[in-house]
């Protein structure tokens, strides 16, 4: 299953759910948001949240700004 | 000689439901590393920092965080949705904001910056997008802070749709040109602060943006501001930790000043010393 994260095409194994994918990148323990389609998925919902065929996802954390 | 007599304490500032000991917030952007940004941050006696959301960098999972440099137990953390052009994009960022804000048991979940700017050159805000995405933001039960233009009508506007500050902008975004008109700045904090115009005392104005050296902050400050947001003023001065201790100063001194009650300008000489007692042949008499 091919997806775009962060702006990029990457390929899932399986049918993930946001917390799989979490876990996949390694930042189950970091300080993360995760937007699938422009909507939120809130870290409550990551595990009950499957992903899809060419849904957009983002994965944001906080930088310095101002 | 007699001691030092200590200056007033400055009072904390209310936002909304937030209470900041200190009147100056500043920003975490564009210092060269993170301990030096850490230092400034305690030297500016901030505890208010604002930070911006962006994409993680998963190819460098393993790089420090800068939420390895801000006491968090001390600092309220206020994100902002700095690089939005349009109200819905500034809607999402902050849910994004609330959201990691939330993971991490900080305060700052509550509130946010509202930017939504009209450009990358100038990036002014665009006014009707900003009141657009506040009035969203405001129904979802965000505190939202407006970074505005030095505008009273849309000040007001902004207020109206439920901002629980309204910042006007100095002069652009890290152009260091202080205030540019103060007049301008001085009439949105009439708008929204005196009775007489349907404002209230309490209502906090912010000063966001332009501030370039100590004085821009001594300078908002007299024209009656509650407090001042700023970044590149410190971050990219010199020595940036020295800078931050300079506006620490000046907001106090500011604030001082507004409440000191400055003499009135005269386009003419008023001796210091008494005339009374001269030795001296004064011209003209």
């Amino acid at each position: 299953m091919r997806i775009e994260l962060n702006g990029a095409p990457r390929d899932l194994d399986g049918s993930p759910t946001v917390a799989d994918l979490v876990r996949t990148l390694g930042l189950e323990r970091a300080a993360c948001a995760v937007e699938v389609n422009a909507r939120l998925v809130r870290k409550s919902e990551h595990a009950a949240h499957p992903l899809a065929e060419g849904d957009r996802v983002e994965v944001v954390t906080l930088v310095g700004g101002g | 000689m007699h001691a030092e007599a200590a200056a007033p304490a400055i009072p904390p500032i209310a936002i909304g439901g937030f209470t900041l000991r200190s009147r100056l917030v500043v920003g975490t952007g564009k210092y060269r590393d993170y301990p030096v940004m850490q230092a400034a941050i305690e030297a500016s006696g901030a505890d208010c920092v604002t930070v911006a959301v962006r994409r993680e960098r998963l190819v460098d999972a393993q790089g420090r965080s800068i939420l390895d440099f801000l006491p968090l137990d001390r600092l309220t953390i206020l994100p902002n949705t700095a690089g939005c052009f349009s109200a819905d994009d500034a809607v999402r960022v902050s849910r994004l904001g609330r959201e990691i804000l939330e993971q991490l048991g900080n305060p700052g979940a509550g509130w946010v910056k509202l930017e939504v700017l009209g450009d990358r050159t100038t990036l002014l805000p665009d006014p009707v997008g900003t009141i657009e995405a506040c009035r969203e933001l405001v129904k979802d039960g965000f505190t939202v802070l407006c970074y505005s233009s030095d505008d009273p009508i849309v000040a007001a506007r902004l207020r109206d749709v439920g901002a629980a500050s309204v910042m006007p902008a100095g002069s652009p975004i890290g152009s260091g040109r202080g205030i540019a008109n103060p007049a301008a700045i001085r009439m949105v904090i009439d708008r929204l602060k005196l009775a007489d115009q349907g404002g209230s005392a309490e209502y906090p104005v912010i000063v966001d943006a332009g501030v370039g050296t100590a004085s821009d902050i001594v300078h908002a400050m007299e024209l009656g501001a509650d407090g001042v947001l700023l970044n590149t003023g410190i971050a990219h001065a010199q020595d940036p930790v020295r800078m931050a201790h300079a506006m620490r100063l000046a907001l106090d001194a500011g604030w001082h000043t507004a409440r000191a009650g400055r003499i009135p300008r005269k386009l003419y000489a008023n001796a210091s010393s008494p005339w009374e007692g001269v030795i001296t042949h004064i011209p003209g008499e």
